[in-house]
């Protein structure tokens, strides 16, 4: 950026800030910073689904911008400045390397808010918001122990962060609930995105006999891989349906839209609070895509009835008793496991095979 | 281990290390003529872009392998003008060429992301693919594996019993001294660097029609980096590249076979072993070869053509 454009930026900042009717009338400009391209599906897809839907919703009043492909690391630190700089008042920062970049831009911009997605640290003028994705594995976990013969299902992975383990847990929570024989073999690939490799790990996984997959990467190569191998696949972030119709038996959708809402209506009202909200089931953060067909009506019954007792809270996933997976009991009948330790957990519940990479 | 796994483990290789494979040979031939492409990646995207939408548009795997040929020799040709004929750097052009055909792809893609075509079958050989152990890796494979098959033993006859062999290392080692005797240095050079490109697109292909039959940015994952690397692993020989493309591959289907089967080892070192196999390649290699140059000499000079 030229240094003339960066002076009357900041000018524009400054005159922004020393009259409060200027916000009245302009915009409230809103940005978002995405990790990966939109395409056509996954999480950056998602979070740009919401996006538009906020931005149309809230017309005039909002105008929002977006930076896609942005590296974790310095490179977001320089677009999280730019976009601080020229005028956002709010700015959503989607991926969990953004943490750190965030709060140090943020401690630049006092007038700026920041909300930076699935980490753990706030900071006067810093958000965070989470998906409780793993009350969808839990049901797509119940879908697949339903389906499965061989009583094996296959995992795809990217990083053993807890994210991740939080919702390979869940899934085999979900799977040992409906069959209590099967387990989940896990492949971890060591990558976000890499279609060759989420795809020949999909296919070893089914070489080893696993008949139903799932995945946590970017890409819909393992849906994929299930349709051409004859085996069924769960989708995650976004409906995977059409990389698979066969084999697809249902996805575990985000739809950040009711957080994106919640936080532009709270800025706009001047009742924006720092806080760490996760959503779920209950607030439509977490959906999942129409079942297949060949799932039993009963399947679905029950699955339906799961989500129901999630969404009124009359049950948790992770709630006891669950063993991990030497099966010594961490969390008693009666207990569930609270959010911190959600946030936090690094071990394999009981039903998952293999060793949990260190 | 039964037969079967092993089976499975030497089919899955030889799947994983064709794209590999491809991108190598045709590095190493441009590599052979003196000129460094480091736009292997780029080549590759723009390829594998052109070659879904090819197969996409007319329905025809076949147009799509084309296209995706055409694709990245026409796109090399870009990085041919600039570092052959303007004598700028290779590297900075191959990288911005890198850079410049990732962006390109993603631009080309976009309303082609999330769309599906049917993509290359598996084509058995009549009686070859039930040999025990090696026939389902070798002779029940898709036919652009086999492609890359009849090109690697294409590249390995003309680079070591022909003429035109000759010719492109004589331009990689002296290229004045090629010139002198006659033969036309740019005009070699730009045939290699786009014969290179016609190979990466060719990869790419593979990619976007037969290994995943999608198109998604940046879908190459850094394949063309390790074909670069396989070259200076495998010496700038036509035998080795093909030993390092399915040994790079070998390991990382290992990494993913072997946590399937519980075994006690870290992911994380199994991800690492190709890279450790190449180096320690690398390392042995050095040391036989003592003093020797390795390199094509010129590797990585402009040619000044002088009267």
């Amino acid at each position: 950026m030229k240094a003339p454009t960066l002076i009357s930026l900041g000018l524009s900042a400054a005159l922004a800030l020393s009259s409060p009717l200027h916000a009245a009338e302009d915009p409230l400009k809103v940005g978002f910073v995405y990790v990966s391209p939109i395409g056509d599906a996954g999480w950056t897809y998602m979070h740009d689904r919401a996006r538009k839907i906020v931005d149309k919703e809230f017309g005039d009043r909002v105008e929002t911008t977006y930076v896609e492909s942005v590296s974790e690391g310095s490179d977001s630190q320089r677009v999280i400045r730019n976009l601080s700089a020229n005028g956002h008042d709010l700015i959503f920062t989607t991926s969990f390397g953004y943490m750190n970049p965030t709060l140090r831009v943020a401690r630049q911009f006092p007038n700026v808010r920041y909300e930076h997605a699935t980490g753990y640290k706030t900071a006067e003028n810093v958000g965070n918001y989470q998906a409780r994705a793993y009350q969808g594995r839990y049901l797509a976990g119940m879908a697949a122990g339903a389906m499965t013969e061989t009583d094996t299902i296959g995992y795809v992975a990217g990083f053993p962060i807890p994210e991740v383990l939080r919702g390979i847990n869940a899934f085999t929570l979900g799977v040992r609930e409906v069959n209590p024989d099967a387990s989940v073999r896990v492949s971890w690939i060591n990558s976000w995105h890499d279609p060759a490799k989420e795809r020949e790990s999909a296919a070893s996984l089914i070489r080893q006999d696993a008949d139903v997959l799932t995945m946590h990467a970017d890409s819909p190569a393992v849906v994929q891989a299930a349709q051409d191998e004859g085996v069924y696949g769960i989708g995650y972030n976004s409906n995977m349906k059409s990389y698979g119709p066969d084999a697809h038996l249902t996805s575990v959708m985000m739809h950040w839209e009711p957080i994106y809402q919640e936080k532009i209506q709270a800025v706009l009202n001047d009742s924006w609070e720092p806080e760490s909200i996760w959503y779920g089931l209950s607030e439509g953060v977490v959906k999942m895509a129409p079942m297949h067909p060949d799932i039993p009506e009963a399947v679905v019954e029950r699955i339906n009835t799961h989500r129901d007792a999630l969404i009124n809270g009359d049950r948790e996933v992770f709630q006891g008793p669950i063993n991990n997976q030497d099966g010594e009991e961490i969390v008693a009948k009666g207990d569930a496991l609270k959010d911190q330790q959600l946030l936090e957990i690094n071990w394999y519940v009981e039903g998952i095979e293999g060793k949990l990479p260190n | 281990m039964s037969m079967d796994i092993i089976e499975n483990i030497l089919f899955a290789t030889i799947r994983t290390g064709t794209p590999l494979l491809l991108v190598a040979l045709g590095a190493m031939i441009s590599e052979r003529s003196g000129v460094l492409n480091l736009g292997q990646e780029g080549m590759i995207l723009v390829g594998a872009v052109c070659a879904f939408i090819g197969a996409y548009t007319t329905d025809s795997l076949l147009i799509g392998v084309a296209s995706g040929l055409a694709s990245g020799a026409l796109f090399s040709l870009i990085f041919a003008v600039i570092a052959i004929s303007l004598v700028s750097s290779q590297i900075a052009t191959g990288l911005a060429l890198t850079i410049f055909g990732t962006g390109l792809s993603a631009f080309l893609g976009v309303d082609y992301v999330g769309l599906s075509i049917d993509g290359l079958d598996e084509q058995p050989i009549p009686l070859l693919h039930s040999i025990p152990l090696i026939g389902k890796a070798f002779f029940a494979q898709d036919l652009l594996v086999y492609g890359a098959f009849i090109l690697f033993a294409s590249i390995y006859y003309v680079m070591s019993r022909t003429r035109l062999g000759l010719i492109i290392r004589a331009v990689g080692e002296a290229p004045a001294v090629a010139h002198s005797m006659g033969y036309r240095v740019i005009l070699v050079r730009y045939a290699t660097v786009m014969f290179g490109g016609a190979m990466a697109g060719l990869g790419g292909a593979y990619l976007s029609l037969a290994y995943t039959p999608m198109w998604t940015e940046g879908m190459s994952a850094g394949r063309g980096w390790i074909a670069l690397a396989l070259v200076v692993f495998a010496s700038w020989r036509t035998e080795r590249v093909l030993i390092g493309a399915w040994l790079f591959a070998f390991a990382s289907i290992l990494h993913l076979v072997l946590q399937g089967f519980g075994y006690d080892i870290s992911p994380n070192l199994l991800a690492m072993l190709p890279y450790l196999a190449t180096i320690i390649a690398l390392v042995m290699m050095m040391q036989r070869a003592g003093t020797a140059q390795l390199a094509p000499r010129s590797l990585g000079q402009p040619y000044y053509p002088q009267n």
